[in-house]
């Protein structure tokens, strides 16, 4: 049983949707008690990293999810905001994140002759950095939807599993222990998403 | 190599999936949930689809239509057709859409972007521009499903849709519509510099060769296309769904941008 934390942003049906179709039983939730008895999170988030963490602290889900993560060390996976959201800090409203990997969220600043749209939107193949069971036996060539203004930059490479070319090296998934965040939309992205998600489900 | 997204778009009049010519001459291609049931195993880049009888009929969105087609779409998908007001596009949000198209209320009620895209984020709200060529050469803007001329020049229209917090332009030529004369490269080059926002451009696709020239010549982040991928034969246009396989779009498309 995967706990989608509902903090009111973000597309928590289609999350939903893609579980329910590789058979893996949810709930979307945003009571602390439910919170407490999580075998394994999601972090969802689609919108602006400010209003998130202030929903994550008005519905009184802070301390429930830093004692679940940090002390309990249950699995977490962050997709898109809810990655960003591991992070220390974010331009994004200048706003302080929940601190669960050592990096923080920047805009986007490319020079205009690069002629790269911000937010970076549709979808890229990935590389991966290292072996991960999340990756366990991806399909070839994996690629992933993508729509994203902010990414995040982490102090310490190992915990960087995934990144995407987007005028530069962007990272795009991490992972440190039992935290796990992607900056796609796997839930959007076919059988890749159907296989992250899946492997994040049975392997952890 | 770049990606770019190759988007098939669908137009639901009822509770049946159509294909119109200029705006006119809807013909039945399907059954909604099907459809999209197949283009998803055609692992297709994303999916819009309009509900062009919703603003002539006056009503809401077809919430359980858009419920039933985003179960199964397990690709981005963005909705339209009768979304007035924050309520329709948060129940849309709410049933897995990821993206709104707003045209007629985005004309007649601007601040409803701006109202959706501060909740939700510029890019789910996508604006969609209607254009039809004049007598005398001009473009201009229609809503009302091409009905109602509201004499914009869609250049600026795009630019105050952006100001006003659009996310996306779909940019949809009616003279082209259900044609195959190709996409009208003039009137995407017209529009898609004066904005800052990725353009998806639709309306006259005939081939996958010509995606190329709407990015390189057009400068559209994207592409959309009706006939194209739910006929096959342009003279009797015979319903068959289909997508070109990723080497095709590798050769054709993603190599020459």
């Amino acid at each position: 049983m995967i706990t989608i934390i509902d903090y009111g942003l973000g597309n928590l049906a289609s999350i939903k949707n893609m579980l329910k179709r590789i058979g893996v039983k949810s709930i979307i939730t945003d009571d602390p008690e439910k919170i407490a008895a999580a075998e394994k999170l999601i972090l969802p988030g689609v919108g602006a990293f400010e209003m998130g963490m202030n929903y994550i602290r008005e519905k009184g889900l802070l301390d429930v999810m830093n004692q679940r993560v940090l002390e309990d060390k249950i699995p977490v996976l962050g997709i898109c905001l809810g990655m960003q959201l591991l992070s220390r800090h974010s331009e994004e409203g200048d706003a302080e994140g929940l601190g669960w990997i050592e990096g923080d969220t920047i805009k986007f600043d490319f020079e205009p002759s690069k002629n790269l749209k911000i937010p970076h939107m549709g979808w890229s193949e990935i590389s991966q950095e290292h072996s991960s069971q999340l990756m366990h036996e991806m399909y070839e060539d994996p690629r992933f939807y993508f729509v994203h203004s902010y990414h995040v930059v982490c102090d310490d490479p190992e915990d960087v599993l995934l990144s995407v070319d987007y005028g530069m090296k962007v990272t795009c998934g991490v992972e440190k222990g039992n935290i796990m965040g992607v900056q796609f939309h796997p839930e959007k992205s076919h059988k890749f998403g159907m296989k992250l998600l899946s492997n994040f489900a049975n392997n952890y | 190599m770049r990606r770019i997204r190759v988007i098939p778009a669908l137009l639901l009049q009822g509770d049946g999936l159509v294909k119109t010519i200029k705006f006119k001459k809807p013909k039945y291609v399907g059954d909604p949930i099907n459809t999209v049931k197949l283009f998803n195993e055609k692992e297709v880049d994303e999916i819009v689809v309009l509900d062009i009888s919703a603003t002539p009929e006056k009503r809401e969105p077809n919430f359980r239509v858009a419920r039933e087609i985003a179960s199964e779409c397990f690709m981005p998908l963005c909705f339209g057709g009768g979304i007035q007001s924050v309520d329709h596009a948060k129940k849309l949000f709410d049933s897995g859409i990821e993206k709104v198209a707003i045209n007629t209320a985005a004309y007649e009620d601007p601040r409803l972007i701006e109202a959706i895209a501060r909740i939700y984020g510029t890019q789910a709200v996508v604006v969609s521009v209607d254009v039809k060529k004049s007598l005398f050469g001009k473009y201009q803007v229609y809503t009302q499903g091409g009905k109602k001329n509201t004499k914009k020049d869609p250049r600026e229209y795009a630019q105050e849709m952006e100001r006003r917090g659009a996310g996306e332009i779909l940019l949809y030529s009616i003279d082209r519509d259900g044609t195959y004369q190709g996409y009208d490269l003039d009137l995407i080059s017209y529009v898609s510099p004066a904005v800052n926002i990725p353009l998806i451009a639709c309306g006259g696709a005939n081939h996958l060769d010509e995606f190329k020239s709407v990015i390189n010549e057009g400068h559209a982040s994207a592409v959309a296309a009706g006939s194209l991928f739910v006929f096959k034969g342009k003279e009797h246009r015979a319903v068959l769904v289909n997508y070109p396989k990723q080497e095709e779009l590798m050769e054709k498309l993603y190599e020459q941008v």
